[in-house]
């Protein structure tokens, strides 16, 4: 089931429709003396289908941009919108609800919680929609058996290794069908080989035609696996590189 | 995601028992200490409650309490047997007397008078012989706790002394005391609610306690009045101390309902004497501790799933939502909480029951615990709803 190798898939048409598109965004933290400029005039397009790396050196900015980009920051000033939808025009409710729907996640420290086996956290963003707890868990199942865990659904978080509770927290951004899946680090707790089975997941079994990839990370290990990689410095996008190897031997 | 609220809770044993401690310390507390002081107030009016028969009791108007004796003058039971409505009016003395004991001690003794003809008044459960022996010449009858305890007598040995380390011997039947230096002779053994003050009580006729105690002008402590079947008690009280008014109009007599009198009796100790203030400031150090256990837990605890609210907020769910999951959680360790708490107050309650320990279990102390226990549930969840409402669900990519 993953077979992809390390290398750059099909490219997307270029006439894909875009998953994401953001025209000078910024964002500030802070007042006065303390004010942090974290973007400043962020200009990005993903594509539907395509796997997208921000990259860049701490403190660049690319997490409050997946940030806005999930509609859990407000942006300050430009245009950011997902699948055609504008956060900044819907109500907080109205906007956590469209996140629950249409956007998973992957973090950086997994963040299952530890009083629910593997199938039970999986099923959580299906519980938060509303689905019964059987029904989402037996749904849950079934994703857990496409991430290779499917003996392991009974098995607590502290009852399973890294990549595993990483491959866990995958199947739980694509249990409910999301279009975008955004992912923050979603190897830096790993090893290398590890990571590299994590990215060929998220390649092969997240990544759809009608759905967008966004991840963050510094790893440069696995940016031959991205379609496109934008890279990230002091809250600009500096620059895009549609070589990921190139990018890969350059760092 | 109540399974989920659930399941996190109980998945933290520490904290999860550390909130329940909390909880069901303030409501054992609470709900023990307030039944012993309604176990203490029931003492003060238990000679109301085990004098079951009459509907009215009828007194000097500065009677304040049960115990607070001012006599009344004998023509008053006449008077009060005339008035409409009344179907009987007995008389019945009440007072503390002295007893001397069998080693020379003197113990202060509750003496009761019964009506000689019908001994309406009397012991509600008698224990050995009957009421009627009362009849007997210098007959009395002595509560069960006061022959075992207090009037209990000390083994001699054959010079007549004291037998150092000896177990008292119940008195009992046969037995002799005296009472104001007149003998008495012990008739019966009875049951009755346990005094305020613990002191024995001694049943006997209403002539015989005028012989007993002190020469006074008037001696009667109170008449006791049945009404006749379908009239109004307050009304006939409102009558009865009509007929006594004074010059200056105001009534010469009090008469209350036996509800009433036993009020005004639970009033008086409740505004004169520290014990609800004590009492009080011990329910009070159960509410506030109890709340400072489980606040502080239960905000321990949601901190310590901050990342995880962050995640739950992250992929979707609502303020609302999570609020629900904190409400469900302080729901869980409130009802838990409560039921162990009064459970082993309760527990308590019954291990106490032969002891000396007021012990009374109301159902409107457990509603007051159940309220209490919810007013520190609600002020448990407070700071951890405002720091999960607060909370930015950004926190989760903040490695």
């Amino acid at each position: 089931m993953i077979t992809a190798s390390p290398s750059r898939s099909d490219s997307p048409a270029e006439t894909s429709a875009l998953a994401i598109r953001c025209r000078n965004v910024t964002k500030h933290y802070g007042s006065g003396d303390a004010k942090v400029i974290a973007l400043r005039g962020i200009d990005l397009d993903v594509r539907q289908g395509e796997l997208m790396m921000l990259v860049g050196p701490s403190g660049c900015g690319k997490t409050t941009l997946i940030s806005v980009i999930a509609g859990i920051l407000d942006r300050d000033e430009g245009e950011c919108s997902v699948f055609d939808q504008d956060f900044s025009a819907m109500s907080q409710r109205a906007r956590t609800l469209w996140r629950g729907q249409k956007i998973g996640f992957v973090f950086q420290a997994f963040n299952l919680i530890p009083t629910l086996n593997a199938a039970e956290n999986v099923a959580v963003p299906l519980m938060i929609l509303g689905e019964s707890r059987a029904a989402a868990v037996r749904k849950a199942q079934d994703r857990l058996a496409q991430v290779g865990l499917e003996s392991r659904w009974r098995s607590y978080p502290n009852q399973l290794s890294g990549g595993q509770q990483q491959r866990v927290a995958i199947a739980r951004a694509m249990i409910h069908e999301p279009k975008l899946i955004v992912c923050d680090e979603p190897t830096s707790a790993l090893d290398h080989e590890t990571g590299h089975v994590i990215m060929r997941l998220l390649k092969t079994v997240a990544l759809q035609p009608d759905r967008a990839l966004v991840i963050v990370t510094h790893d440069a290990r696995i940016f031959g696996f991205a379609d496109r990689i934008a890279k990230m410095d002091d809250g600009r996008v500096v620059k895009i590189v549609d070589d990921p190897n190139h990018l890969h031997a350059e760092e | 995601m109540r399974f989920v609220a659930f399941r996190m809770l109980i998945g933290d044993r520490a904290k999860f028992f550390g909130i329940l401690l909390g909880i069901a310390f303030a409501s054992l507390l609470i709900t023990q200490q307030a039944s012993i002081f309604v176990g203490l107030m029931t003492r003060t009016f238990g000679f109301i409650t085990d004098t079951a028969l009459p509907d009215i009791w009828v007194m000097d108007p500065k009677v304040q309490f049960v115990d607070d004796i001012k006599p009344i003058s004998s023509t008053v039971l006449l008077r009060v047997r005339g008035i409409e409505g009344v179907e009987w009016a007995m008389p019945l003395y009440k007072g503390i007397l002295k007893a001397r004991l069998q080693n020379g001690n003197f113990q202060q003794c509750n003496v009761i008078g019964l009506d000689d003809t019908t001994l309406i008044g009397g012991p509600p459960e008698m224990v050995e012989g009957s009421l009627a022996d009362l009849r007997r010449a210098d007959g009395v009858i002595v509560d069960e706790v006061g022959a075992k305890g207090r009037l209990a007598r000390i083994p001699e040995d054959a010079s007549g002394n004291p037998i150092p380390g000896a177990r008292p011997e119940p008195l009992k039947i046969g037995d002799t005391l005296e009472l104001n230096d007149r003998r008495a002779i012990v008739v019966g053994i009875c049951r009755v609610s346990r005094t305020f003050q613990s002191q024995p009580v001694v049943y006997t006729t209403y002539s015989r306690a005028t012989t007993f105690a002190p020469r006074e002008r008037n001696l009667l402590s109170f008449v006791l009045v049945k009404a006749e079947p379908g009239v109004d008690h307050k009304d006939l009280c409102r009558r009865i101390m009509e007929s006594s008014l004074g010059p200056d109009g105001s009534p010469r007599l009090l008469a209350m309902t036996r509800d009433d009198f036993a009020w005004k009796t639970v009033m008086y100790f409740v505004r004169f004497t520290g014990i609800p203030i004590n009492f009080g400031i011990a329910v009070l150090l159960g509410f506030f501790v109890g709340t400072a256990i489980a606040g502080q837990t239960f905000y321990l605890f949601t901190v310590d799933n901050l990342r995880h609210f962050g995640a739950l907020k992250a992929m979707g769910a609502g303020n609302a939502r999570l609020l629900g999951m904190i409400m469900l959680q302080a729901l869980v360790v409130g009802v838990i909480g409560y039921g162990l708490g009064v459970g082993v107050a309760s527990l308590f309650g019954q291990l106490s029951g032969r002891t000396e320990l007021s012990f009374r279990l109301i159902w409107q102390t457990l509603v007051i615990t159940g309220g209490a226990v919810t007013v520190i549930c609600i002020l448990a969840s407070l700071l951890s709803i405002w720091k999960v409402i607060r909370l930015e669900p950004a926190i989760v990519f903040k490695g």
